[in-house]
């Protein structure tokens, strides 16, 4: 691995780990449900710019792409259930508030 | 690479936005926004067919998604309002200065250790990789895509009224 590749891929490990820092934050702060799925939007941005960087620095960018097309179509799939999931909370609670939502405790 | 440095750094400003951010709306709008960003800088990795998904998708529908979401649920009243910002603020003040700590951290370490990395491939079209080589996750997928279908009607199942 060249001196100019292994710059480019850690300049650009510590913006992911800096998108990382951000998404867990907001997963484990807020008590918003709609906020915790965009901090773990958040943190699917930060591994879906980490495989495409380590796709390109190593010469598989082709394999890369085709894994972040796979990983968007996971991305999707999870993110429209849980909206669901989302919808039906705040139907029965009458709140998007985690504090709120004692229907769940057995 | 000081382009890409500079796009970096939106994206960071644009994800921090989306999180500190007051209102809901806003938030779903950074984040829209922090996708449109990584496009770009996809797109500078040449890689335009995942930038384009990313674009399309994580942009736009994902976006939408969320936009229903808030629009659906109820506004709270001024008083609550106020209390939940004073909340919030004291929740996520701390995060810049975190950001901040973590980066000077990691630019102190320099943590750079040699990877050995294997040939580069030969093959670059993307499409011969999807459809040949990595055909067993086109399978994943619509498996995948099939869980999320039902799970969808059986969450908005209409109960039958007896």
């Amino acid at each position: 691995m060249s001196g100019e590749i292994t710059h480019i891929f850690w300049s650009f490990g510590l913006f992911i780990v800096m998108l990382f820092v951000i998404g867990l934050y907001c997963v484990l702060m807020t008590y918003n449900l709609v906020r915790a799925l965009i901090g773990l939007e958040i943190l699917i941005k930060g591994v879906t710019l980490l495989i495409i960087v380590a796709g390109y620095v190593s010469g598989h960018i082709a394999l890369a792409q085709s894994l972040v097309i796979t990983l968007i179509v996971i991305e999707v799939v999870v993110m429209t259930v849980a909206v669901g999931i989302v919808f039906g909370i705040r139907h029965y609670n009458e709140s998007l508030d985690t504090r709120a939502i004692e229907k769940l405790k057995g | 690479m000081t382009l890409n440095i500079f796009i970096l750094l939106a994206l960071i400003a644009a994800a921090l936005w989306t999180v500190m951010t007051r209102s809901l709306l806003r938030s779903a709008l950074g984040l829209a926004l922090t996708s449109i960003i990584l496009t770009i800088l996809m797109f500078q990795l040449d890689s335009p067919l995942a930038a384009v998904f990313e674009l399309s998708v994580c942009a736009g529908l994902i976006s939408v998604l969320f936009i229903s979401t808030i629009s659906l649920s109820l506004p709270l009243s001024e008083q609550e309002w106020m209390k939940h910002m004073r909340e919030r603020m004291a929740r996520f003040w701390f995060l810049p200065l975190l950001l901040i700590l973590v980066a000077v951290v990691l630019s102190f370490m320099n943590i750079k250790p040699t990877i050995h990395l294997p040939a580069p491939d030969k093959i670059q079209d993307v499409r011969f990789v999807m459809w040949h080589l990595r055909r067993f996750d086109s399978m994943g997928q619509i498996i995948i895509l099939l869980a999320g279908v039902f799970g969808v009607v059986i969450l908005f199942k209409e109960k039958i009224k007896k």
